[in-house]
């Protein structure tokens, strides 16, 4: 995506500003040691004050400006990296809002995008501004040495090209080189781990563990290795940039004199190339850093490249008027194209006031036909189609795909409490709502009482980690409830809750969806007596469907689950 | 340097000695620095022969050297003590044992003993030389300046304090409100990973694309704040800067001004001016460090918290395991896991016999699984024991009593190994690692496993992803239940609901091959479903930990309730 690179430009009069501030600290710096080089060896010429007063002036002016500009940059630069951040940001989401079929799923990877918007403030910050400060220095010196001596300008250029140049780019190289060896054993290594720690209890009741502690040590030992090789590498480029710092020293005053300039010029020249290459140095780390960086912006730019999960049409139709029914036709759902469909032709009607419960074992499809239902996924073959009140019927492909999913949602899986207080946590789910509709949804969900001992405003923790799990059920539950789609759709509300807390939502459900348009997904069969229908979906197929009674007269699926369930409860 | 980490360096000398080269190459390059400046200065000044140009040289060679050999070590230093560290994690993490790595975090524990770890580089291998560096040099430098020039060696040490001085002063100031700032400025930053983590719960309500604008808000409002603390927070790093820069002012002015009355030599001059921004230097370097070292700080004391908790209860057993199918009994056995009110076995009295197959029921929570973890021996009793054909199961070896185990545990663990190797998880078992052999064969059979493992692209030798990914939740289940088949030696048999996450079909198989396995065997076996609780000889439900019924398998069970 092209679009993309200008984050690093678009800001360029700030960006611009503060290289120049950063510059300007470092052409002090260089200014000071120059000066007073100058200042004291033409002192020790004795030509009389006033000859030295240009100079004393120069030195305190640098000696106080050096700071000052460098607080200027370091302010600069963060705004600059700030705002490039954001940026970035706003484009990674920008990427994420539709859905992909492989949904970037794992905490872990969108912890790491969202880490990688940080690389591009690294750019900035630790690439860019000490790479233009550098270079400007670099040039002061040069400029300095053309003036008092040509062949030393020479020398020093040599040097700073060897120093800002070779050895950046070859740290970067290496370290790119050195992370590509390191990352497989790294993940060796947390494998190792993980299967000493989420496999402890395999391990110790097949006697395994002595071989799993050897696998892991062996892992580190591996990791270790290459980790002290690359401290090597990295050592050496440091040695080299003292090298070549202190090289160019000696050759400038060598050339200096040589060329019989005089006492005052060889020290001048001698302090500039010393000093200069104190930004230059830094360069080496910034390579390091910038294989990095270039690795995260890479990451970052292959977000949007995957093509999304659904094509919106281009011309969407308009969505009927509610009440709506919902027909699903032979409807065959592929994710993987080697592998069996996970819907294998299921046709099933959603008719306006009357629900529908889905059951049948993990991996049947169950979630898949509610992905279908909400546009989150592509039929391979078959359709849905939604009739209004009108008596239009309109294919889902031609709707956008969010007009879809304001009239078929509800609790979907793994439902996400925000950071943010309780009133703003349901309002995203009705933006328009007023006091007396949340209450009334959060009445209905039974989490009034909870709401009046914490409050609207209180600060729901990260993760939630505030709200047990059926409080948590009940909160989806509420915004499903206040959002009011034309037909909800519920996805095992009691996942993940105790028996008792299961059955008490599981019956506040039944009595809140009465007279909706419902598909209920569950695994707990206990109160669908109360449903209209009852689809039984087996690998991808409907295998049974039936009120609650004649399911569980005839043997299958439904009866065994039923019988199961009546042996574990009470 | 850190308590912990001292105490690590002294106990494993490899640490200690890297760490000794690591500082000793680092205060040693920065004390050439003063003989380059030396050099530098009676080279430039006529005082010594351009001859000495090529000793300076060889003073830049071996600072060069020494500066490969301090990193060198430096890396030596942090892989010894973070090999030391991961050696003791893992150890701990076995002295653990599995029931209580369940409790705690364990995801926390992967991350910190894996990548945390690296947090301690930036630590050992810049911050703690650049201490040293901070420790020594300034005071050799400032002994030089006494001995060259008095007038500005005092000017020297009268602001060299100024910098931590003004450090301290501007970050005490400053402290309350840049920690309050920076809390602040967590939670906003955080907004985004909240953003981004709710996406799929905003596009389920049409509210995604809305977001957006919420969040360029919230960055701009971020970036304000941000910058608010920055302008505080750079200020002293404003002081430090210009301390040092005004004090190199401080120092040339006066000593041009004495070289223009010919009262000092412009030999001694030169060195003072190469000398004293030397003084400063390392101080800076420590502040500029000091950030990035916190967080290994951190990851440290993170780490010794685990190494230093609270030590697994009881001794090891080195009894001998009786021969033969043993009778196991719990008497009156009460299990308390630490920091939970209930217990989760309360007066639990049974007798298995020899050969019997008990099938255990009740909700989830309502001990099942304890019962096979102390049977395990993963968990001990707090009150009451559990015997072994008449011998306290703690007075058992318990690697020789668990090698006459056969178990399934209720989310069984795959390893990122080849199926052949999973499956004959124990290493005592025959065969050699990636040929599947005719035992691990005949175990995926019996599991319902070779039909899937086989179509696998290479068999028996597929490497499965971590932990099992790739495979569906009904094949790993398979895969583990094959671990048991192929144990022929056991003769106690304990499955945590073997057939949960399987589909009609694959239970009935499962069921007719647990059976198989159960004959001449003690079989005891977590069930939720009729088809497996039908092959039991006895029911024993419990219920918030204890035996509510125990009564003969009815011959046909479960009407609907």
């Amino acid at each position: 995506m092209t679009a993309r690179t200008p984050a690093v430009y678009s800001f360029s009069p700030r960006l611009l500003g503060a290289a120049a501030a950063g510059a300007a600290a470092e052409l002090a710096g260089l200014g000071l040691i120059a000066a007073a080089a100058w200042l004291i060896t033409r002192a020790a010429e004795q030509p009389g004050l006033a000859a030295l007063s240009v100079a004393i002036v120069a030195v305190r002016a640098f000696a106080t400006s050096k700071g000052v500009f460098r607080y200027g940059e370091r302010l600069a630069g963060h705004d600059v990296a700030l705002r490039a951040q954001a940026t970035t940001r706003e484009r990674l989401y920008g990427a994420l809002i539709p859905a992909r079929p492989h949904t970037p799923g794992g905490a872990d990877l969108l912890s790491r995008m969202v880490e990688d918007t940080d690389a591009v403030q690294d750019l900035m910050v630790r690439c860019l501004l000490p790479a233009a400060g550098a270079l400007v220095t670099g040039l002061a010196a040069i400029g300095i040495g053309l003036v008092v001596l040509p062949p030393a300008a020479l020398v020093l250029l040599a040097g700073l090209l060897l120093a800002g140049v070779l050895l950046p780019a070859a740290s970067c190289a290496a370290a790119r080189r050195w992370t590509a060896r390191i990352a497989p054993v790294r993940a060796e290594l947390a494998a190792r781990v993980a299967d000493l720690v989420h496999g402890a209890a395999d391990l110790a009741a097949y006697g395994a563990n002595g071989t799993a502690l050897a696998a892991a040590e062996e892992a580190d030992r591996r990791l270790a290795a290459l980790e002290r090789r690359q401290s090597r590498v990295h050592a050496a480029g440091l040695a080299a940039g003292t090298l070549v710092q202190g090289g160019t020293v000696a050759c400038v005053v060598l050339v200096a004199q040589a060329a019989g300039a005089g006492q005052v010029a060889t020290a001048v020249l001698a302090l500039t190339a010393l000093v200069c290459f104190e930004p230059v140095l830094p360069l080496a780390a910034a390579g390091e850093r910038l294989a990095g960086i270039a690795e995260a912006l890479r990451r970052l730019r292959e977000v949007g490249s995957a093509p999304p999960a659904v094509p919106e049409p281009a011309r969407p139709a308009a969505p009927p008027p509610g009440p709506l029914t919902v027909e699903v036709e032979n409807l065959v759902v592929r994710h993987d194209a080697d592998r069996p469909p996970a819907l294998d032709g299921v046709s099933l009607t959603l008719t306006p006031g009357r629900r529908t419960a889905l059951v049948g074992p993990s991996g049947a499809g169950k979630s898949t036909l509610l992905a279908a239902l909400m546009r989150l996924t592509e039929p391979e073959s078959g359709r849905v189609r939604l009739t209004g009140a009108t008596g239009d019927a309109v294919d889902l492909r031609d709707l956008d795909s969010d007009e879809v999913r304001r009239r078929i949602t509800g609790l979907t899986q793994d439902p996400y409490v925000f950071r943010a207080s309780l009133r703003d946590n349901l309002r995203l789910a009705g933006p328009d709502a007023d006091d007396e509709t949340l209450t009334e949804a959060l009445r209905r969900a039974r989490l009034d009482d909870w709401v009046r001992r914490t409050g609207w405003d209180t600060e729901l923790g990260e993760d939630g980690r505030t709200l047990s799990g059926g409080q948590l059920q009940r909160l989806a539950l509420a915004r499903a409830l206040l959002h009011d789609p034309e037909v909800l759709l519920l996805d095992e509300p009691a996942e993940a809750l105790d028996e008792a807390a299961a059955d008490a939502l599981m019956g506040d459900l039944l009595d809140a969806t009465r007279g909706r348009t419902t598909l209920l997904v569950t695994h707990r069969l206990r109160g669908l007596e109360q449903v209209d229908e009852i689809v039984v979906l087996e690998e991808g197929r409907v295998v049974q469907r039936g009120r609650h009674e004649e399911l569980a007269a005839v043997p299958g699926y439904y009866r065994d689950l039923w019988r199961s369930e009546a042996l574990t409860s009470r | 340097m850190n308590r912990d980490l001292l105490r690590l360096a002294r106990a494993e000398r490899a640490v200690g000695r890297h760490l000794a080269v690591c500082l000793g190459t680092a205060v040693l390059a920065g004390l050439l620095v003063l003989v380059q400046a030396e050099l530098l200065a009676g080279v430039l000044s006529g005082r010594f022969a351009p001859a000495a140009l090529g000793l300076l040289a060889v003073v830049v060679a071996v600072r060069a050297l020494l500066g490969w050999a301090h990193g060198t070590a430096a890396g030596r230093t942090a892989t010894a003590v973070k090999t030391a560290l991961r050696g003791r994690l893992l150890a701990r993490l076995q002295e653990l044992g599995p029931a209580r790595l369940s409790e705690r975090r364990s995801g926390e524990l992967v991350t910190l003993t894996g990548r945390g770890l690296d947090a301690l580089d930036p630590y050992l291998t810049g911050y703690l030389p650049t201490v040293a560096v901070a420790g020594v040099v300034p005071v050799a430098v400032l002994a030089r300046l006494f001995a060259a020039d008095l007038a500005s060696a005092v000017i020297v040490l009268v602001t060299l304090p100024l910098i931590p001085v003004f450090g301290a002063l501007v970050g005490l100031h400053t402290k309350a409100a840049t920690e309050r700032q920076w809390h602040a400025l967590s939670r906003l930053g955080g907004h985004f990973l909240d953003v981004v983590r709710g996406l799929p719960t905003l596009r389920a309500f049409g509210r995604a694309r809305y977001q957006a604008t919420v969040i360029e808000q919230v960055a701009g409002a971020h970036r304000n704040a941000t910058m608010r603390t920055l302008r505080v927070a750079f200020l002293s790093s404003l002081v430090l800067e210009l301390a040092a820069s005004l004090s190199l002012a401080l120092v040339a002015v006066p000593i041009g001004l004495r070289l223009l009355s010919g009262s000092l030599d412009l030999s001694t001059a030169l060195l003072v001016l190469l000398l004293a921004p030397e003084a400063y230097l390392p101080l800076r370097a420590m502040g500029t460090r000091f950030h990035a070292s916190m967080e290994g700080v951190a990851a440290a004391g993170q780490v010794f918290a685990v190494l230093d908790g609270e030590t697994a209860p009881g001794g090891r057993g080195t009894g001998i395991v009786p021969a033969g199918v043993p009778e196991i009994r719990l008497e009156h056995v009460t299990v308390r896991y630490p920091g939970r009110g209930d217990a989760a076995l309360e007066d639990v009295s049974l007798v298995i016999a020899p050969g019997e197959r008990v099938a255990l029921v009740g909700e989830s929570g309502a001990g099942k699984s304890t019962v096979l973890h102390l049977l395990l021996g993963f968990v001990l009793p707090t009150e009451g024991r559990v015997t072994v054909g008449g011998v306290d199961l703690a007075d058992l070896d318990p690697d020789a009593w668990r090698a006459r185990l056969a178990f399934v545990p209720q989310r069984p663990h795959l390893f990122a190994a080849s199926v052949a190797d999973n499956i004959r998880l124990s290493p005592a078992a025959p065969g050699t690692p990636g040929d599947p052999g005719a035992d691990v064969r005949a175990a995926a059979a019996a599991a319902q496993a070779a039909g899937f493992v086989e179509a696998l692209p290479q068999g028996y030798g597929t490497v499965l992803g971590e932990d099992g990914a790739g495979l569906s939740a009904g094949q790993r289940q398979r895969i583990a239940l094959a671990r048991a088949f192929c144990r022929p030696g056991a003769s106690v048999l304990l499955l945590d609901e073997p057939t949960a996450r399987l589909d009609g079909r694959s239970e009935a198989a499962v069921v007719a091959a647990t059976a198989a396995l159960a004959r001449d065997r003690t079989a005891v076996v977590v069930a939720h479903r009729p088809a497996m609780i039908e092959q039991a000889d006895r029911v024993i439900r419990l219920a918030a930990g204890r035996v509510v019924s125990d009564q003969p398998a009815p011959a046909r069970i479960g009407e609907a309730p």
